[in-house]
């Protein structure tokens, strides 16, 4: 193609909303981000230059700690168990099956519920006395058994050692998402290939390791990327049925940040912190990119 | 479509695979369910009985009656933040997409690459800056915001967008250019109707982030009457926590517009997204 001085202007005139929006929305908050992590400030006042000190508060507070481990924690388990049970599911509604799109519609249909409502709706299905989760063991005779073998009354969320796990465990209904898009890149897939393989003598378990997962490797890939940088903002679950607690057990990053900025009113900490994230997703993801050039196959 | 799944399955498969795929719709299902058979009991209902005994209306009208929490007010709201902020960041977007697919501008593969990065940037990080900002043009407590921003596009949308523009045949361009169109013509009436389908994927999933934005309200929306649904859900569970068949009810109701964009845009949805194809 001709370059020419016109095609130069009318390409920056195009993207210029969005040079506009990076620079105010992202860019320019990165660096004043960087400044104010520098300073104490509680928005009302003129901002203070203290130096590292933020961060050397940062390296003692067992507040701090306790929300990488959580948000780390969450991560590891939700993420793989989401692109797992995705796969899944994706394989089996790929299937060609009258009706098979009113299951892919079922799947995807938590996601299509208000987000708020979805979350409220879960507190009550884990309240250790209301809720149907555990309405569901008693009359089903469950709840003896767990009683039996002295496990006792599940508390869910309300607990220390349940709040993890539970919230984990809703993350499932969430997966329709990632669920739609394996079951496009398992449609991508040349049917040739997969046929190539079983006239090869390839079963059915050799034809899923060998053709469809290098195949979907990019898939894999992409949901990878998403999912941990996704769980690594995790806010609305532990804000709206558990505050963080019970004793900090759901406190994730971004909650704890939220509430330094916006309850306690320590800026300059809060942007602290920001950096901090900044950083770890940053690593997170080129340690992500760096291994995913040994594993993904594009076509 | 080739695909994987061209066999006819035996009876017997097909019987195995109906039986799974029901099993864990019904799990899937239950939450959702839970929730509508709940809206429509009486209160003595909610523990005491599995299926409502009739169908109780009167919550519905219950929950847009009670005087301290305005739902249709938070309705509205949520509406105009959504369909805008859908409509106008996916039409900047597009613009912005086609420059990257198919014009030659100096720069133009080191700025995509700061689209993607900035695909990649959590929100959390730019928050408190952005907030003054915000502050500082005096718009917390309005829905500026909400709006502006997405004036100036989406990077997920943009990075869609523009891997569907490079499918496009280049013959079609250039005999729209050789009958005299202009860049922005081409872009607005041959390459964003031929990504209907794209756009309609784009914009289902702009809808539900936007609708169940919760974060963003809960940082600049202050008073009552400016509040979104997801604000106002949460202030209802607040209030009446243990009135479940109307905080049922308000869900359903915070639910049902999304639902009804789905259904609408489900057709574009998977076509939509096996276009996309993903593939970086």
């Amino acid at each position: 193609m001709k370059l020419n001085l016109r095609e130069h202007i009318e390409g920056y005139l195009f993207i210029s909303p969005w040079i506009l929006g990076m620079v105010l929305f992202a860019l320019g908050p990165i660096l004043a981000s960087f400044g104010l992590a520098f300073t104490r400030w509680n928005l009302f006042t003129e901002p203070e230059y203290v130096g590292w000190a933020n961060f050397q508060k940062l390296a003692h507070d067992p507040l701090f700690y306790k929300s990488v481990f959580n948000t780390i924690y969450y991560t590891i388990f939700a993420v793989p168990l989401g692109l797992v049970l995705a796969l899944g599911l994706a394989m089996l509604v790929n299937h060609r099956l009258r009706g098979v799109n009113f299951f892919r519609t079922a799947f995807f249909l938590p996601n299509v519920v208000a987000g708020i409502a979805m979350l409220l709706l879960w507190k009550w299905l884990f309240d250790p006395n209301f809720g149907l989760i555990n309405l569901f063991l008693d009359w089903t005779g469950l709840m003896a058994a767990l009683e039996w073998i002295s496990i006792g009354r599940p508390q869910w969320i309300s607990s220390r050692a349940g709040a993890m796990p539970g919230l984990v465990f809703m993350s499932i209904w969430g997966l329709g998402g990632s669920m739609m898009i394996f079951l496009a890149g398992l449609q991508n897939i040349p049917r040739e290939l997969i046929e190539a393989a079983e006239l090869d003598g390839a079963g059915p378990w050799k034809r899923f390791r060998y053709v469809t997962v290098p195949l979907l490797t990019p898939t894999i890939f992409f949901l990878t990327m998403v999912g941990v940088i996704g769980s690594l903002q995790v806010f609305n679950q532990a804000y709206v049925m558990t505050q963080g607690g019970p004793a900090h057990a759901t406190l994730f990053y971004v909650l704890y940040l939220f509430q330094t900025a916006f309850e306690r009113f320590q800026m300059g900490y809060a942007c602290a912190m920001a950096l901090v994230l900044f950083i770890i997703t940053l690593i997170v993801s080129l340690i992500q990119l760096a291994m995913g050039k040994k594993w993904v196959h594009y076509q | 479509m080739s695909s994987a799944s061209g066999d006819t399955l035996s009876l017997r498969r097909q019987l195995i695979l109906y039986a799974a795929l029901s099993f864990l719709a019904f799990w899937f299902l239950v939450p959702f369910a839970w929730m509508l058979i709940t809206s429509v009991k009486t209160p003595d209902e909610v523990f005491s009985r599995l299926l409502p005994s009739v169908l109780r209306l009167a919550n519905f009208v219950e929950i847009f009656n009670q005087p301290t929490l305005p739902f249709g007010r938070y309705f509205l709201n949520s509406t105009i933040i959504t369909v805008f902020g859908t409509g106008a960041s996916l039409f900047t977007s597009a613009v912005v997409a086609y420059a990257f697919a198919r014009l030659n501008f100096f720069g133009r593969d080191v700025l995509f690459v700061a689209v993607l990065s900035t695909m990649m940037l959590p929100a959390a990080v730019t928050m408190i800056p952005t907030f003054v900002l915000f502050q500082k043009l005096g718009w917390v407590d309005t829905f500026l915001p909400f709006l502006v921003p997405a004036c100036t596009g989406n990077a997920f949308q943009i990075f869609f967008l523009r891997q569907f523009f490079k499918t496009l045949p280049i013959d079609l361009i250039d005999a729209a250019r050789i009958d005299g169109c202009s860049n922005l013509r081409i872009c607005l009436s041959i390459a964003m109707p031929l990504a209907k389908p794209t756009l309609a994927t784009l914009a289902i999933l702009s809808f539900l982030s936007l609708w169940n934005d919760f974060m963003g309200p809960l940082i600049y929306l202050h008073s009552n009457e400016k509040r979104t649904l997801a604000l106002g859900l949460n202030a209802f569970a607040g209030m009446y926590g243990t009135q479940w068949h109307l905080l049922m009810a308000a869900s359903v109701v915070a639910t049902v517009p999304i639902l009804m964009v789905f259904f609408m845009g489900q057709r574009y949805f998977e076509r939509g997204l096996v276009m996309t194809g993903m593939k970086g």
